[in-house]
């Protein structure tokens, strides 16, 4: 039993987005889903959700259309490459920003 | 029923592990601590521990093993000695960061290369800085009551211990002493309970990447980062020497021995020259203590330190800074500086007025026999050198018993 003189700061949290900060500034590339290939948002049905379970960062909702909460998804593509049905796919971040080659 | 037996160190140390409860032992073999774990081996198989033997293939493992079995909430123990410490470094650092006490015996030995499996302090000193709390026995009767009080303070503080003792001259030498009884120590060292152990029910993310800010976690509570966990380390490692004296009393009151868990004087009340050191040399200086004293009519003390780390700075001064002399006598050296514990006692009396001058001495590296006659000789000349050599020289350590 410890001694309550001491606080014993420990690194523990539960896990969930943003365990690791505001880790969507860390993102090179953004996970694009196309919904009329996503088997979930295909069928009505909440089946595979391989992305929701993949996802280390836990931004992928286990939703009937998964979404992907942009600001702490690291960009690692986990996501693109277990998706069975090849719904998402990784763009460059440059796409997204302003003045950048495609606005 | 306490028990008055003739074993050898390792044995002792084994017993007293046996009596605190330890559940999950790991260990590599590594000379002179391989008895130690033989025996907690056999104690295991024979039925007589209730405890997991993990046999691994490094000590790197051992330890890990051990971080493993702490994070659970399992009580954990290993040992090892010089380079198998050393392969440890980097579990050493984890365990004390990630806060899991367990408790460690380093047989101290010389470290390669070359090769030595005989005694010095050069393993535990490298360490130092890893954040784990280092005490010393001077003979067999301390290696059972500092390891019981060790897992103790360990799991009060939860910051992980090492206890040292000196190999060959304790590990492998048979002496008499008391093994306290398995009721009372059950009494006195409660079951081992962590707020934080692995439970599948209550996923938790642990010692994962910590900013270099601290942060809200995804519940809204303030989480610490990095720096703030590395700063209440400290502190509450040296908060932890007043835990080990409550602990130690306690101790003495259950068991009748203790009153000395951080210095431990020896004729030092009232002494011109006081001679610091740490384990089994102490305890030989308190024969040239005595023959100084009759013989040459020198007040001469010795101070064991039994606690190197967190360091006794506050205590240490005050035990010395009335003293004309002090000799820091030692068994291992920060090459190209000086000896690591004169360096540490040098730094503590710097702000006393009043300190006293200061000699090194670095002694019996690699089981390089330690002679009385030398330590009579060096210490008696060091209390009578006039002051006439540069302040240079004084702070230069001189090697006792060197065969160049």
């Amino acid at each position: 039993m410890p001694d309550s003189r001491f606080k014993v700061l420990t690194s523990a949290s539960t896990s969930g987005p943003g365990d690791a900060g505001r880790t969507g500034s860390w993102r090179v590339e953004r996970p694009i889903l196309d919904y009329s290939r996503c088997i979930p948002a295909k069928t009505g049905k909440s089946a595979c959700h391989l992305c929701w379970l993949y996802c280390p960062d836990n931004v992928v909702s286990k939703a009937i259309e998964p979404k992907i909460d942009l600001e702490y998804c690291k960009g690692c593509g986990i996501c693109a490459e277990e998706c069975p049905a090849k719904a998402i796919e990784m763009v460059s971040e440059e796409n997204f920003v302003a003045g950048g080659e495609d606005e | 029923m306490s028990e008055k037996l003739i074993d050898s160190g390792n044995n002792a140390a084994a017993m007293a592990v046996q009596l605190a409860a330890a559940e999950v032992i790991a260990a590599y073999p590594i000379t002179p601590q391989t008895p130690l774990t033989e025996k907690l081996s056999e104690l295991i198989a024979a039925g007589e521990m209730d405890a997991e033997y993990v046999a691994v293939e490094s000590e790197h493992s051992a330890l890990g093993v051990c971080i493993g079995a702490a994070s659970a909430g399992v009580r954990a123990f290993t040992a090892t000695s010089s380079n198998g410490l050393l392969y440890m470094s980097e579990q050493l650092h984890w365990a004390a960061g990630a806060r899991l006490p367990m408790v460690m015996c380093v047989v101290n030995r010389g470290i390669g290369a070359p090769w030595s499996v005989w005694n010095d302090h050069q393993d535990a000193m490298s360490q130092r800085d890893a954040g784990w709390i280092q005490l010393f026995a001077k003979d067999h009767q301390e290696i059972v009551d500092i390891t019981l009080k060790a897992f103790r303070l360990a799991e009060l503080v939860h910051i992980p211990v090492m206890v040292n003792y000196d190999g060959y001259y304790l590990s492998h030498t048979y002496m008499p002493f008391e093994l306290p009884d398995a009721a009372v120590v059950k009494e006195f060292l409660p079951a081992y309970e962590y707020a934080h152990a692995l439970d599948p029910q209550k996923p938790e993310s642990l010692n994962t990447v910590t900013l270099p800010d601290s942060r809200n976690d995804i519940n809204g509570v303030k989480q610490p980062g990095y720096m703030d966990i590395r700063h209440n380390l400290h502190q509450e490692m040296r908060l932890a020497m007043d835990v080990l004296e409550e602990i130690d009393a306690d101790y003495q009151q259950r068991f009748g021995r203790g009153g000395t868990p951080i210095i431990d004087p020896y004729c030092c009340e009232d002494a011109d020259y006081i001679v610091v050191a740490m384990g089994t040399l102490a305890n030989q200086f308190r024969d040239v203590v005595d023959r100084l004293r009759q013989e040459d009519g020198l007040k001469v003390g010795v101070l064991a330190l039994q606690i190197y780390r967190p360091f006794p700075t506050a205590k240490i001064a005050e035990a010395l800074q009335s003293a004309k002399g002090v000799m820091v006598y030692e068994k291992g050296l920060s090459y190209g500086n000086q000896g690591a514990l004169y360096a540490d006692l040098k730094s503590a009396l710097y702000p006393y007025p009043a300190r006293p001058q200061l000699h090194n001495f670095i002694v019996g590296l690699g089981g390089r026999d330690i002679r009385t006659e030398d330590l009579c000789q060096t210490l008696k000349s060091a209390c009578l050198q006039d002051d006439l050599s540069s302040p240079e020289q004084t702070d230069t350590p001189q090697w006792i018993g060197l065969q160049l």
